[in-house]
């Protein structure tokens, strides 16, 4: 009888080209290299410098995000850029997905966006698949039963020249969520609570495994919530095995198979699911019926509670150096120990990131900010994930419903997740946002982020305050 | 790359936990198309005061560390992106090696590609050496990568993790690129065998 393996095990061994031995990591065959214009310049250089060819820019892809502006178009309908530095680093990403042969969405047309929005949305990420970027939320095509993680660039160069990459075997770990979410309670909070219980660095070296009924239960873009964050737990990857959920949002997607090739490919997907048996490094298991919603108060994303609950106090932990971090965060945060955040003034709220800028995030957002104001005080961006998500939700008239709230419309893009572009907090600000990281100066110098679910946002952005979406009388549930 | 096998270097203090790579440089610097030239930009918001002076309560502005080259972190080193920035930026400033109890998974791996130490040590060790760096920042420490070993003042040798290959890729001097393209047959030999998953020209 052969050994019962894991979904990650069985990709993995797929992909070996040459395995581990004593003295050398494995050699791992990569089926799609995504690239951006920020971690690829180097790589593209040592390409030059060596006289190298990209292998297979038939299995590469490029889009435009980090640096680009996300301000609305002008007259002629052009996204205009106004840092110089961006102009150049897009300048040289054009040219080198040029002068390489690579296929790339530059800003502004058909199909760019955020390089994780994409990959899903044209069909390229597909069951079974390894996928590589240099960018750390590449585990976010994990959802699909892919084994996708993200990369530095001296990697990049490896995967550009020879389609392979040098890698030791990850540990993995099963995350079980059982049950069903209460109204008001999403996948962003799933995975904050993941991330709160184990900690920012409680899965490094292994990857995650996300199973169990609440997995199940959650749409492609719910799981593509919970693995894009995988990797603030520590985790390089996360997965989700394909079921039919799964398969249905691949078929008919524009790099999907077709015809024989798809039912090829699905019936090899079937067979992807952990086997009965197999066994996990590590295992934890989250109630999926008593979680509230999350959100973070501190300055990583392990640092999340209870929306209802109160900013833990620096003195109720023993150890030294875990005080002194908490101790820190809460003042960079501007906060006390023992306070709540419900009621925290806020002056801005984030809809976007490659956590939650898809179409069923704007339409849940849509629908609970429908009739409804955002505060005075605030100011709301919604930011889609691609220009295919935001046709889209123009097309379902979405964009009027937000900018009759008063929020800001806006053009495709990494946005205020990263503040490289533009979009930013001013020091001192306090945003609720739906991005994937709060670490201090990550959405601009001096801003404090509180990172919660699209419908903390929106409950947020009305009151004014931090605010809990089960107070706010719910939209009815997709 | 220049061949690593041993070296002897000040240390210098900064126990905070989960320092992630945004503090090690932040992403607004990102916009380079180059490594060069970042080490300035090494812990910015931390390092420099918003008229571009430096932070004197920032410990590693204070002058018995500027000729530091070994940097004893807190745990969890280098968490958050993949920015190979980060280490490019650490070599930059100064630093030869980061010497914390745990690394970050692709912090570790794109440290060890440009020859930027991660040194995993245990609890009392690390606690050992903030102690040493803050009570006498002359203290030397010296790194030997042939025999894996830290060796402190008291004698102690310490003996640290790396995987062979990246050791002895350091020890010679070699990118790991290069074993990669000698494997061109075995790569072919893949392709030839397995159904090819996506197509990107359509």
């Amino acid at each position: 009888m052969t050994q019962a393996k894991t979904l990650f095990e069985k990709v993995w061994n797929k992909h070996i080209v040459k395995p581990e031995t004593d003295t050398t990591p494995a050699v791992l065959y990569i089926d799609l290299h995504l690239v951006h214009e920020v971690t690829s310049p180097q790589a593209f250089t040592v390409l030059r410098e060596r006289g190298l060819k990209v292998r297979r820019p038939d299995q590469t892809l490029g889009t435009m995000d980090h640096s680009t502006p996300t301000t609305p178009r002008n007259a002629q309908g052009i996204i205009p850029i106004l840092d110089s530095m961006a102009v150049k680093q897009l300048d040289i990403f054009t040219q080198n997905c040029n002068d390489f042969g690579i296929p790339m969405y530059s800003l502004g047309t058909e199909n760019q966006g955020i390089v994780h929005v994409i990959g899903p949305e044209q069909g390229f990420t597909q069951p079974g698949m390894t996928i590589v970027c240099g960018d750390s939320h590449t585990s976010t095509h994990g959802a699909f039963g892919a084994l996708a993680f993200g990369i530095g660039t001296s990697e990049v160069a490896h995967v550009l020249s020879t389609q392979t990459l040098l890698q030791y075997k990850p540990k993995t770990m099963a995350v079980t969520v059982d049950g069903q979410l209460a109204a008001g309670v999403t996948a962003k909070d799933i995975i904050l609570a993941v991330i709160a219980k184990i900690g920012i660095g409680g899965g490094t070296g292994h990857v995650f495994e996300y199973r169990g009924s609440a997995i199940r239960s959650l749409n492609m873009e719910g799981r593509m919530t919970v693995c894009n964050m995988s990797i603030e737990g520590g985790a390089r990857a996360g997965m989700v095995a394909p079921d039919d959920i799964t398969i249905e949002y691949v078929s008919g997607r524009p790099y999907a198979p077709k015809g024989d090739a798809w039912d090829d490919a699905v019936a090899a997907w079937r067979q992807l699911p952990s086997d009965e048996g197999a066994t996990y490094d590590q295992e934890i298991v989250l109630d999926a019926n008593m979680l509230p919603p999350m959100i973070t108060y501190g300055t990583n994303p392990g640092m999340g509670m209870m929306i209802d609950s109160a900013v833990p106090d620096p003195m109720d932990f023993a150890d030294v150096n875990e005080r002194m971090a908490l101790d820190k965060a809460l003042t960079y945060m501007g906060l006390q120990p023992n306070q709540p955040l419900l009621g925290k003034k806020i002056d801005v709220v984030f809809l976007g990131s490659c956590t939650n800028s898809r179409i069923s995030d704007l339409r849940l957002a849509a629908k609970m900010i429908d009739g409804r104001k955002v505060s005075d005080d605030v100011r709301m961006m919604v930011v889609p994930g691609s220009q295919l998500v935001k046709k889209q939700a123009e097309a379902e008239g979405l964009h009027e419903i937000f900018k009759a709230a008063g929020a800001e419309w806006r053009e495709a893009g990494c946005s205020m997740c990263i503040a490289m572009n533009g979009d930013q907090l001013s020091p001192g600000q306090y945003a609720v946002s739906t991005s994937n990281r709060n670490f201090e100066g990550r959405q601009g110098k001096g801003g404090r982020t509180f990172l919660a679910s699209p419908l903390t946002a929106v409950a947020s952005a009305v009151n004014g305050v931090v605010s809990d979406p089960r107070e706010m009388q719910m939209p009815e549930m997709a | 790359m220049k061949p690593i096998k041993k070296f002897t270097g000040k240390i210098a203090p900064l126990p905070i936990n989960d320092i992630d790579t945004d503090q090690i440089i932040p992403a607004r610097f990102l916009k380079t198309t180059d490594k060069q030239g970042l080490g300035k930009q090494a812990f910015f918001d931390w390092r420099y005061e918003a008229d571009g002076s430096d932070k004197a309560d920032f410990v590693l502005n204070q002058p018995q560390y500027q000729e530091a080259s070994v940097l004893i972190a807190g745990n969890n080193f280098g968490c958050g992106s993949s920015r190979e920035h980060a280490p490019w930026a650490l070599q930059g400033m100064g630093w030869q090696a980061v010497v914390s109890t745990e690394f970050a998974d692709i912090f570790r791996s794109n440290s060890l590609k440009n020859g930027l130490l991660p040194i995993i040590v245990d609890e009392e060790t690390q606690a050992q050496l903030i102690s040493l760096a803050e009570e006498d920042p002359e203290t030397l420490v010296t790194i030997d990568l042939e025999s894996q070993t830290l060796h402190l003042p008291d004698g102690r040798k310490v003996k640290f993790p790396i995987d062979s290959f990246s050791k002895e890729c350091l020890l010679k001097g070699v990118d790991q690129l290069g074993y990669l393209l000698d494997l061109e047959a075995d790569i072919t030999a893949y392709e030839e065998s397995n159904t090819k998953r996506v197509n990107t020209h359509g």
